[in-house]
């Protein structure tokens, strides 16, 4: 019958309906920039040359990036993991006094801005740090110190939220036939953690290989991974087809890695049916891991309590200069703009991209988590789920410059546009904000939404009365983090920013590429400041306690 | 002379081509309550989801009270549903549950509480209006979640396992509070269920599902009487159904005609001294109501027996049985 056609049409209708606005926007700002730069490598001059990119692959140095990029992530990972694992024990499973509080603290360093880290890095291994007497400034050593630095965050998190809901009672039941702590731990809690670990481990791997700020200010032109290379043969070298045959490389590895990490994944979603077990009091067996998570926590604070000490430090002793300095524009003319005008910049671009990520986070998390009616249905979304991923497996310098080719002419000219850069912060941003809000919105059960509705509530009324209750607070989280993240954005933003609306990181990484002591205390100063603002933010976020935050 | 209500005609729910319902058709006179049973999976569920508008229709008709609602989305039915688990909206009280359709219909502040009130007392919950979901028991939470579905008057209500969730002792005593919630109320109601205790105690009309489809449907007396056939009988709580020569047997004993087959009842033979089967006791063992026994009769093998309390049958003892012919019920067709 007609009428019944109808319904299942209906369904697909609506579907549709919500999904050509993101598609749009993905469309025209993820698949056409990132089109255009593959066109660059293969079409170099209008006819299809593939010669040219198997030629930049071939290079020696190329050979080196590469290799670079593979071991420095894999031993960045190695050790996230390992230092990551004993703290996530002791403060998810643990009665620590303060613990709530480390767990925050161990989450900023994970959202300050890759320069920020740089700077403070360097001020902590430099020549005249604290520790220089180690010499490890400027050795890949620093660099993986630094890709440790940002991701153990995501390690304690992803796999202490799986130790918190682990059932205690297979290990007991263990220890009963015979079992020492050791054997429990490797016979019973590691195998039922291993999903929580691989997940993390191939997001940790992710970041760190496709890490870019950082690479940048601890590694300079000696130690470049693949992202930053596309960096410097776009900016420095001009060779714009051998940037394009990196990005490539980068974009086929970095897909296989994702759809690796999301078969690895397989961790149950974090709002539904968690059943957290109650910490317990430290015993003897618990101080070792205890004591190194104190570690960690000393290990984090060090490059930012160094980077607070140095931006206080002036000719004359301490004192506030390098903060009044932010108002000039460095020596030198270091900058066309003062420091605190590109604050402004900082956070009227952070707003707008704020509120473009949440916007379509929220439509995309809509559009996938609804039950589907048919197998047709379903497809659909589930190509329509994998499409939207799709940005996370780009990285942000692949974006910067593809935007940079292709958005600058008819169909679609924003050259001049103030929303360029918010867009692009948007994309980077997207796939924590749908990570955040999709876990939820999966956990709500399909038929308080059907109880709503068969008591008269308007899908739109079902809507306000089932969902908002659960979503407000992972949306409330999810800006504070596109917030950060848009905040502290560098890899696509070095790109795009216009010379005269410098961004603060852009304007970081000036300033210490520029010699000049004042210049230098100034990129300290605006660090610290870009620094507080990202760890003000997120720790608000911290406060609401959303289950899925941070756990990917 | 009562009037249709709900009135489903070859309703067939198919999902990629594997067809969940099929071709049922029903109907329900106003202020009756239907419970369909059906063991899981047979599609009783879907049937209900799709009376509710939550799963489009592949084939066939609802109307109710001689109109279509195809095509009425589910909201627009004005089909209350209530879930095996209540779904209760955990961020509102007791009362903000109840009256939200009430709210969504926009009723006055005064006349929605007294009408919360009305509805909380009916389902024995005075006094728990600013109680949040979470600190209710499950039994609280069903008593809830019908008020709830009561509060709108509606012109069908929709009862999904309303009692599977809780323990056996509150399920029998919930069933009987539904049942007489509902004739107080007046409501129309279907209710889904595989439980034939719970379906015998809330409904009047009976509809048996079985991989898809309607196997019987009628008065509940008369489907009890009569089941269609064995699995149907099995499945409405008869011990063992019996064929041929032997099920002749036992309707003789009762003093009846025989037919092909008959289903019995665990309670249908008792052991009684002017009784006219005789068997060996096999094994014996007391209940709290009564002592149940399996003999072996003579020529026809194991069945299931009572005695009354306080009786002493020892196994290999030598026992009469009597039947009790409104245990048992005949099987037309083998």
């Amino acid at each position: 019958m007609a009428g019944h056609h109808h319904a299942l049409t209906r369904r697909l209708l609506t579907l549709a309906g919500l999904a050509v606005g993101p598609v749009l926007v993905l469309g025209v700002f993820f698949v056409l920039p990132v089109s255009g730069m593959v066109a660059l490598g293969f079409w170099p001059d209008g006819a299809f040359d593939p010669g040219g990119v198997l030629e930049v692959l071939a290079r020696p140095r190329v050979h080196r990036v590469a290799w670079f990029t593979v071991w420095s992530a894999s031993a960045a990972t190695l050790l996230s993991v390992v230092l990551g694992m004993p703290a996530a024990f002791a403060l998810h499973r643990l009665a620590i006094p303060g613990r709530r509080l480390v767990r925050a603290a161990l989450l900023v360093p994970f959202v300050l801005p890759t320069v920020v880290v740089g700077v403070a890095f360097r001020e902590l291994l430099g020549e005249s740090g604290p520790l220089g007497f180690l010499g490890l400034d400027g050795t890949p050593v620093a660099i993986i110190a630094g890709l440790v630095f940002f991701n153990v965050a995501v390690v304690v998190r992803a796999v202490g939220a799986a130790w918190e809901s682990l059932d205690p009672r297979p290990g007991e039941a263990a220890a009963a036939l015979g079992a020492t702590p050791w054997q429990v731990f490797r016979t019973v809690t590691l195998p039922a953690l291993r999903p929580a670990v691989v997940g993390a481990a191939s997001v940790v791997f992710l970041f760190c290989a496709t890490a870019f700020g950082i690479v940048l200010t601890l590694g300079g032109v000696r130690y470049a991974t693949v992202e930053t290379e596309i960096y410097l043969l776009t900016t420095t070298l001009f060779d714009l087809q051998a940037a394009a045959a990196l990005s490539v490389l980068q974009l086929l590895v970095v897909t296989v890695l994702l759809a690796l990490a999301a078969r690895l994944r397989a961790v149950p979603d974090p709002s539904a049916h968690r059943a957290v077990v109650r910490a317990r009091g430290v015993r003897v067996p618990d101080v070792p891991a205890v004591a190194a998570t104190g570690v960690l926590l000393l290990a984090v604070a060090a490059p930012i309590a160094t980077l607070v000490a140095g931006s206080l430090q002036t000719t004359e002793g301490w004192g506030l200069d390098n903060y009044r300095a932010l108002t000039t524009t460095g020596d030198d003319g270091a900058l066309l703009v003062p420091v605190t005008e590109a604050l402004v910049t900082s956070l009227r671009t952070a707003v707008d991209a704020t509120w473009m990520a949440l916007l379509f986070g929220l439509v995309v998390g809509i559009v996938v988590t609804r039950r589907s009616h048919t197998r047709t249905e379903r497809r659909v979304r589930s190509v329509l789920d994998g499409f939207f991923m799709l940005p996370l497996g780009v990285s942000a310098v692949t974006l910067g410059f593809g935007f940079l080719i292709t958005l600058d002419r008819p169909p679609v000219d924003l050259r001049d546009s103030a929303l360029l850069v918010p867009i692009a912060q948007a994309l980077v941003a997207l796939p924590l904000v749908v990570r955040t809000i999709v876990p939820v919105l999966a956990g709500i059960d399909d038929r308080q939404r059907q109880a709503a509705a068969s008591l008269g509530a308007t899908p739109w009324r079902a809507l306000l009365t089932v969902d908002l209750p659960a979503l407000w607070k992972p949306l409330v989280a999810a800006s504070g983090f596109a917030f950060a993240v848009s905040l502290g954005e560098f890899g696509a933003t070095a790109f795009l920013a216009r010379d005269e609306r410098p961004t603060v990181p852009v304007v970081i990484f000036r300033l210490i590429g520029h010699p000049g002591e004042m210049n230098y205390g100034m990129a300290l100063a605006a660090s610290v400041v870009l620094a507080a603002a990202t760890a003000v933010v997120v720790l608000a976020v911290e406060r609401l306690r959303v289950p899925s935050v941070g756990a990917f | 002379m009562t009037t249709t209500a709900l009135s489903l005609s070859d309703v067939t729910v198919a999902y990629d081509g594997v067809t969940a319902v099929d071709r049922v058709s029903l109907e329900l006179p106003h202020g009756e309550v239907l419970a369909v049973l059906g063991p899981s999976g047979c599609g009783k569920s879907t049937l209900l989801r799709a009376v509710a508008g939550l799963e489009p229709l592949t084939e066939g008709r609802i109307r109710f009270a001689g109109e279509d609602v195809d095509h009425l989305p589910t909201h627009k039915r004005g089909f209350a549903l209530m879930f095996q688990d209540g779904q209760l909206f955990a961020h509102l009280s007791v009362a903000r549950n109840v009256g939200y359709a009430l709210r969504l219909r926009r009723l006055g502040r005064a006349e929605t509480a007294s009408r919360v009130a009305e509805l909380l007392e009916l389902v024995g919950l005075t006094g728990y209006a600013d109680r949040l979901p979470a600190t209710l028991s499950g039994g609280e939470r069903q008593r809830v979640a019908l008020a709830r579905a009561l509060a709108v008057e509606p012109r069908l209500l929709l009862l999904d396992e309303p009692l599977s969730a809780l323990d056996a002792t509150l399920r029998e005593r919930l069933a009987v509070d539904l049942r007489g919630i509902l004739r107080a109320a007046g409501t129309t109601a279907l209710m889904v269920t595989h439980d034939h205790d719970e379906a015998f105690t809330v409904a009047d009309r009976l509809a048996v599902m079985r991989r898809g489809r309607l196997v019987q449907s009628g008065p509940i007396a008369d489907v009890w009487a009569a089941p269609a056939d064995e699995e149907t009988a099995l499945f409405l709580g008869y011990a063992r159904v019996l064929t041929g020569a032997d099920a002749a047997r036992v309707l003789a004993a009762a003093g009846q005609p025989a037919t092909a087959s008959l289903a019995v009842r665990r309670s249908a033979l008792v052991a009684d001294e002017a009784g006219c089967l005789p068997g060996t006791v096999v094994s014996a063992r007391a209940t709290p109501d009564q002592v149940r026994l399996v003999v072996d009769v003579d020529g026809i093998g194991d069945l299931d027996a009572v005695a009354p309390l306080g009786s002493h049958h020892a196994p290999g003892e030598r026992v009469s049985l009597r039947v009790d012919p409104s245990r048992v019920a005949p099987i037309p067709t083998g």
